[in-house]
């Protein structure tokens, strides 16, 4: 037997032997982590289906996806005009009307202030569309953020039209 | 300190003491050496080891009739109140527990700042307990949301919330709490859970809270260090045992006029309206001992930034040993930082009323200058006063202050000469 000592080698078991370890433990620690994330009964309520064919003109609805609000606001032409009206400039998160609503009579929108998650009370505010009353944030008629707080609009969810009355989100 | 080394009386005890020394430990408990001249704000931290314990208990009986279910969460809380044998009792002795227990630990912390006792060689002890302060904080949140009212559902949606300020991962990191996409059934699981286990981790920090203590020993009103042998100490047992127990039946009378008086005035009448995912009441509030913190995140106006000076608010504290630089602990002898130690008592206090208020006008114009003002008796006042205040003279000893003054001399003279005539010496 050599009494040698190999510096190099004893590093190197040393090293391995660690990153083993940590592999390890990271290994049997993420189970435990990811049990927090949604299973699978929760995605798998992944999408809602609304009939619209009673909504009237100005008015909105809410239901329920995934656990949150979503708005569905049928807009009249006159909140249609002044969402289109603001300049870019103007906004803190900036974006146009016509991006936020494929077609501009149905805004669709989850219904939860940006700032800490309240949901909105409709048609007040400064800008005459929804204000958050939790810590004041004011959306103007496209539900873009014009005061207070929040640092983004009300989110678009992914929806479409499965046809003329109904509105499939998610 | 001086302590006389505990030797077992009886060859049983001496067996048993060698293999695990609980008997050192129950006579180190007893004898421990406190000094003298303790004054009243020193039985806070025997008031909250009673407060901690009531908790527990409470709690443990309550969680044999809870149901932890959004569809349940509320009706067995009603159950309880209703139904359950004394359930009424213990719901509010719980519900009220936790205010008298924050109530106890603002007067221990404040008490902790006034005496500067949180300095050198205590620094740990402070940390430890920030530590639980901030675990208190957490386990009285999670215990807020588990009657699932309204105000339950949406402090927790806000305060949940608070993660998704964080850049890039803030989404994910408040979708991995909720365990959803909102909070919702599994969200009041964990809470639970946790709920369940953090009054434990906080029962441990207290031993440890108490351990670091009987390193240094207590700090005391004058805030120099007691001689060791100067008869400048009592031990813990009988005296401090009775003068915290004393002070813990006064303590209970206004607990329990709370309980019995006025169950209801320190909650939120929306908390009996079941919660409901899609209104949000038009005032949220928190529980009163967050009202600090509440009015410090609405002040800045941009998310991240009221995110980052909430919790900044609560961690600057745990700089506070080598903030606050000055050599002299007790206010007793800091006469211009006394006079600072008051207004951030009252700023903080404001601080809280304006939590309480809408986050507009004037409420919001006060609130931005009391954060600011927070900060800046942390950050800017504490060092200069460290460096350029300039202190009374320390007294030599604890009794010092006491017998220098002439008035009491002379009063213990003519006391002693009733007995012993004229001549009497003096009492130093």
């Amino acid at each position: 037997m050599s009494k040698e000592i190999n510096p190099k080698r004893r590093n190197f078991l040393f090293t391995t032997t660690y990153s083993v370890g940590a592999i390890g433990i990271g290994a049997a620690i993420w189970p435990l982590v990811d049990q927090m994330n949604p299973d699978s009964s929760v995605k798998a309520l992944s999408t809602t289906e609304v009939d619209v064919s009673s909504l009237e003109l100005g008015k909105s609805i809410t239901v329920l996806w995934r656990g949150k609000p979503i708005f569905i606001k049928r807009r009249t032409e006159q909140e249609i005009d002044e969402a289109k009206k603001v300049e870019l400039k103007d906004l803190k998160d900036p974006q146009t009307d016509s991006d936020r609503a494929k077609n501009p009579e149905w805004l669709v929108m989850v219904g939860v202030c940006t700032h800490l998650g309240c949901v909105p009370l409709s048609d007040k505010g400064d800008y005459k569309g929804w204000f958050c009353p939790c810590h004041g944030s004011h959306y103007d008629t496209s539900g873009r953020i014009r005061k207070g707080p929040a640092p983004k609009n009300l989110e678009i969810p992914k929806y479409e039209f499965v046809d003329s009355k109904t509105i499939k989100i998610g | 300190m001086s302590e006389e080394k505990y030797i077992p009386g009886s060859k049983l005890a001496k067996w048993f003491d060698s293999r695990l020394p609980l008997l050192t430990l129950s006579h180190h408990l007893k004898e421990y050496p406190t000094p003298k001249n303790l004054n009243y704000w020193w039985t806070f931290g025997g008031i909250l080891t009673f407060c901690l314990i009531t908790q527990i208990v409470t709690g443990l009986v309550l969680a044999m009739h809870y149901v932890a279910h959004v569809d349940h969460a509320f009706e067995s809380i009603e159950h309880i109140m209703r139904n359950v044998n004394y359930g009424w009792l213990i719901r509010y002795v719980h519900a009220n527990g936790a205010s008298m227990f924050f109530l106890a630990v603002y007067i221990h912390i404040f008490r902790a700042l006034f005496y500067g006792s949180y300095k050198a060689p205590r620094e740990v002890i402070w940390i430890i307990g920030l530590i639980i302060y901030i675990l208190m904080m957490a386990t009285a949140f999670m215990g807020y949301v588990l009657p699932w009212g309204q105000m339950s559902f949406w402090g927790a949606t806000v305060i949940t919330n608070l993660f998704s300020a964080i850049p890039f991962i803030g989404e994910s990191v408040t979708t991995w709490l909720w365990g959803g996409y909102s909070v919702d059934n599994p969200t009041l699981n964990r809470f639970y859970s946790l709920h369940y286990l953090l009054p434990f981790l906080i029962f441990g920090l207290v031993i440890l809270h108490i351990w670091a203590l009987h390193i240094p020993g207590n700090n005391n009103p004058i805030g120099i260090d007691v001689k060791k042998n100067k008869n400048e100490t009592m031990p813990f047992h009988p005296y401090m045992v009775m003068k915290d127990l004393l002070a813990l039946l006064m303590f209970v009378i206004v607990f329990l006029w709370f309980v019995f008086f006025a169950p209801n005035v320190l909650g939120h009448p929306d908390n009996y309206i079941e919660a409901n995912p899609l209104v949000t009441p038009a005032h949220i509030v928190p529980e009163w001992y967050l009202l600090p913190f509440y009015a410090i995140l609405r002040a800045i106006p941009s998310k991240l930034g009221g995110v980052i000076f909430m919790f900044a608010a609560i961690f600057i504290l745990m700089l506070l040993p080598w903030l606050d630089s000055s050599k002299v602990r007790s206010c007793t002898f800091r006469p211009i930082y006394k006079k600072f130690f008051w207004v951030l008592l009252f700023v903080v206090i404001l601080l809280g009323y304006l939590g309480a208020k809408p986050p507009e006008g004037v409420y919001l114009i006060l609130s931005r200058l009391a954060t600011a003002y927070y900060f800046i008796h942390f950050l800017i006042l504490l060092p200069l006063l460290g460096r350029y205040e300039k202190t009374d003279p320390l007294p030599r000893s604890i009794s010092d202050p006491v017998l220098d003054k002439p008035s009491v001399i002379d009063k213990l003279k003519k006391a002693a000469a009733t007995y012993e005539g004229g001549n009497v010496g003096s009492f130093k």
